[in-house]
């Protein structure tokens, strides 16, 4: 589904009540063993699931890492491991454009990231303390966005006239904030124990310092999961390269090199023609074994985090940090 | 009001803004933001009632009233943006729809909570992947040369089918994009459902003899339902505005016919071809329309006691 709830991670099964129910993983006393065919079929099932998913990106990475005399005998996609090479990668390391592009996607990941956070940290918390002055107002005035927004071609306008045009920020500054993280991450403010706030502020702190030592340290699994679903999306984000910088391959983030060399199969400057591959050293390298380079380098980053979100999803966002 | 009330009250507001004032301040930088790239496109609508040109800019661009529209609502493109949105929504809906809660049904019949967590992080990962990376994968796989292809041809079928640029097919193959990116993302909702349905609930009805079939349809999809209806009308809401980027990547290779959607005529016709009004006329049809759909199907989630996107 395109557009389903990104759930949020404290509806994740609680693992109180899943331990109860499957002690010691025995079946139910009420439950009727399964027939060995049923049991068989749903085995079976789940080993294609897992295939559908697993497969496709085991062939994709092992492609990238086959010789162009093994991606010739397979046609295509490398299905059995023979031949292998690191020609892409070195050829990546070497620079060019590929190379260039992880840089800058990383950078525009990290960058941004870290000021979406500090503006959504900012704003949660300045919308959490019910009772504040004006903070409803502020509220709607950032949901309207949610529900209706100017469209492609007036934000194009605005981030063109600003002189945003092939610049680094367009990519990073109009999709900074997403107001559904504010809301997430306000509701989660808003759960933290008000007496704790109330008796930091009679010991003399301020907002900022509330903020800094009391509500961020007891918000780290939020935090996390809200900086996550911030990286992933500026790491895939391709749309808004293709509408402020369609044309200047030397600034082109990862997911436009992708779509441009892979997805559209355009001749790769610097490689030649996409179907002739070219020479590291006295190896010739296969165009297919880079463009599946390109299409494994940016499934890394998401591997790497990927274990980390997992934890937290499962684990539940709430940590009371006052007990009883 | 006596005036002495009035005064009485606006010193109580000072009071609350003076004590609130660094409250205020750290929603600054969210407002601002929001302000230039949220709120200023908006006002930047009007242009959908002028011929605007880059050299006038906004202020000086000549009106066209409503002659954009008249252009729009004639345009056969248009039209057929429109249902292309329509058809590949509702079969994208019907055919998505169903496995995240399968899957989840299965996963939750599993014992082993090792191959739960396992199969959890297998099918859940491609939600982290882009578009264009899933129809990267695709293409390597089911389009020409491609590994289906590829075996085909090894096995002597002369013209394997050419799913990836067959317009007739693009709908199945968006909606086969969509489950294996998403179905394991949307399953984690469901597995939430199904842990809170009390264990009890089975053990009592397996003692009244009913079997799997019987439990499962008076149990377990009885517990699944306020989240299915919720998060079908939450779809339906975002129903015009849907699969932007997966139709605009696929757009060259299936061709108009089949992959333009609303957001993708507007994007061709304003930034493309340079016809700022005219896409901008087809932003905000799409805009209001999708509003409407998205409070309505709030109105809805609420007339039915759920949350929406927001609390009544």
């Amino acid at each position: 589904m395109a557009t389903t709830l990104e759930p949020a991670a404290s509806v994740a099964p609680t693992p109180a009540v899943r331990h109860r129910r499957r002690r010691n993983s025995k079946r139910p006393v009420w439950q009727e063993p399964p027939s060995v065919a049923t049991q068989g079929a749903k085995s079976g099932t789940i080993i294609v699931i897992l295939l559908l998913v697993a497969f496709p990106l085991y062939s994709v990475v092992l492609t990238s890492f086959s010789t162009q005399a093994s991606i010739n005998v397979a046609g295509g996609l490398v299905v059995w491991p023979h031949g292998l090479t690191l020609n892409a990668y070195r050829l990546i390391a070497q620079g060019g454009v590929v190379g260039r592009a992880l840089v800058i996607s990383v950078l525009i990941t990290a960058v941004g990231t870290a000021l979406s956070m500090a503006v959504t940290i900012l704003a949660s918390y300045g919308l959490s303390r019910t009772g504040s002055f004006g903070h409803k107002t502020i509220l709607w005035f950032m949901m309207i966005t949610m529900f209706f927004n100017g469209g492609i071609i007036p934000l194009f306008l605005v981030v063109s006239a600003l002189g945003g045009f092939n610049q680094y920020w367009a990519l990073i500054l109009p999709s900074a904030v997403s107001v559904f993280n504010i809301i997430v991450m306000r509701a989660f403010f808003m759960n933290i124990a008000s007496d704790m706030i109330e008796s930091a502020r009679i010991d003399g702190a301020n907002e900022w310092t509330i903020l800094r030592r009391i509500v961020l340290p007891t918000s780290k699994a939020v935090t996390a999961v809200v900086a996550l679903f911030y990286a992933v999306s500026y790491w895939n984000s391709w749309f808004n390269i293709l509408l402020f910088m369609p044309a200047d391959s030397s600034k082109w983030p990862l997911q436009m090199v992708m779509y441009s060399y892979v997805t559209e199969g355009t001749a790769m400057p610097g490689t030649g023609a996409s179907n002739v591959g070219q020479f590291v050293g006295n190896q010739q390298i296969a165009p297919l074994s880079l463009q599946m380079a390109v299409v494994t380098l940016t499934i890394v980053p998401v591997l790497l985090v990927y274990p980390f979100v997992q934890k937290h999803f499962t684990k539940g966002v709430l940590l009371g940090a006052i007990k009883g | 009001m006596t005036e002495a009330a009035v005064t009485r009250r606006r010193h109580r507001a000072w009071i609350r803004l003076r004590r609130d004032r660094s409250l205020l301040i750290m929603t600054i930088p969210a407002g601002v933001l929001l302000l230039v790239f949220g709120y200023t496109p908006m006002l930047g609508l009007i242009m959908a009632f002028q011929n605007y040109s880059i050299y006038n800019g906004i202020l000086h661009s000549p009106w066209a009233g409503l002659s954009n529209f008249q252009q729009l609502f004639t345009d056969p493109g248009f039209w057929q943006a429109f249902g292309n949105t329509l058809e590949l929504f509702s079969i994208q809906l019907v055919l998505t729809f169903p496995i995240p809660i399968a899957l989840a049904i299965l996963l939750d019949s599993v014992l082993s909570r090792r191959v739960r967590s396992i199969v959890q992080s297998v099918v859940t990962l491609p939600h982290f992947f882009s578009m264009v990376m899933v129809v990267t994968i695709f293409n390597e796989v089911l389009g020409g040369s491609g590994l289906l292809d590829t075996a085909l041809r090894a096995h002597g079928v002369a013209n394997p089918p050419q799913i990836m640029t067959n317009p007739g097919l693009f709908k199945f193959l968006v909606s086969g994009q969509l489950i294996w990116k998403e179905s394991g993302w949307s399953m984690i909702v469901y597995l939430a459902a199904l842990a809170a349905i009390s264990p009890t609930l089975y053990e009592a009805s397996a003692v009244d003899g009913a079997n799997w079939w019987g439990r499962m349809r008076h149990i377990t999809l009885p517990g699944l339902r306020p989240i299915m209806v919720l998060l079908l009308i939450l779809n339906i809401g975002y129903a015009l505005t849907f699969g932007f980027e997966q139709m605009l990547i696929q757009l060259s290779a299936v061709g108009p016919g089949a992959a333009q959607v609303l957001s993708t005529f507007s994007y061709e016709n304003g930034i493309v071809q340079g016809n700022y009004s005219y896409g901008a006329a087809a932003g905000l049809f799409l805009g209001v329309t999708s509003v409407i759909l998205l409070l309505g199907a709030n109105k809805f989630a609420h007339a039915l006691g759920q949350d929406g996107l927001y609390r009544k």
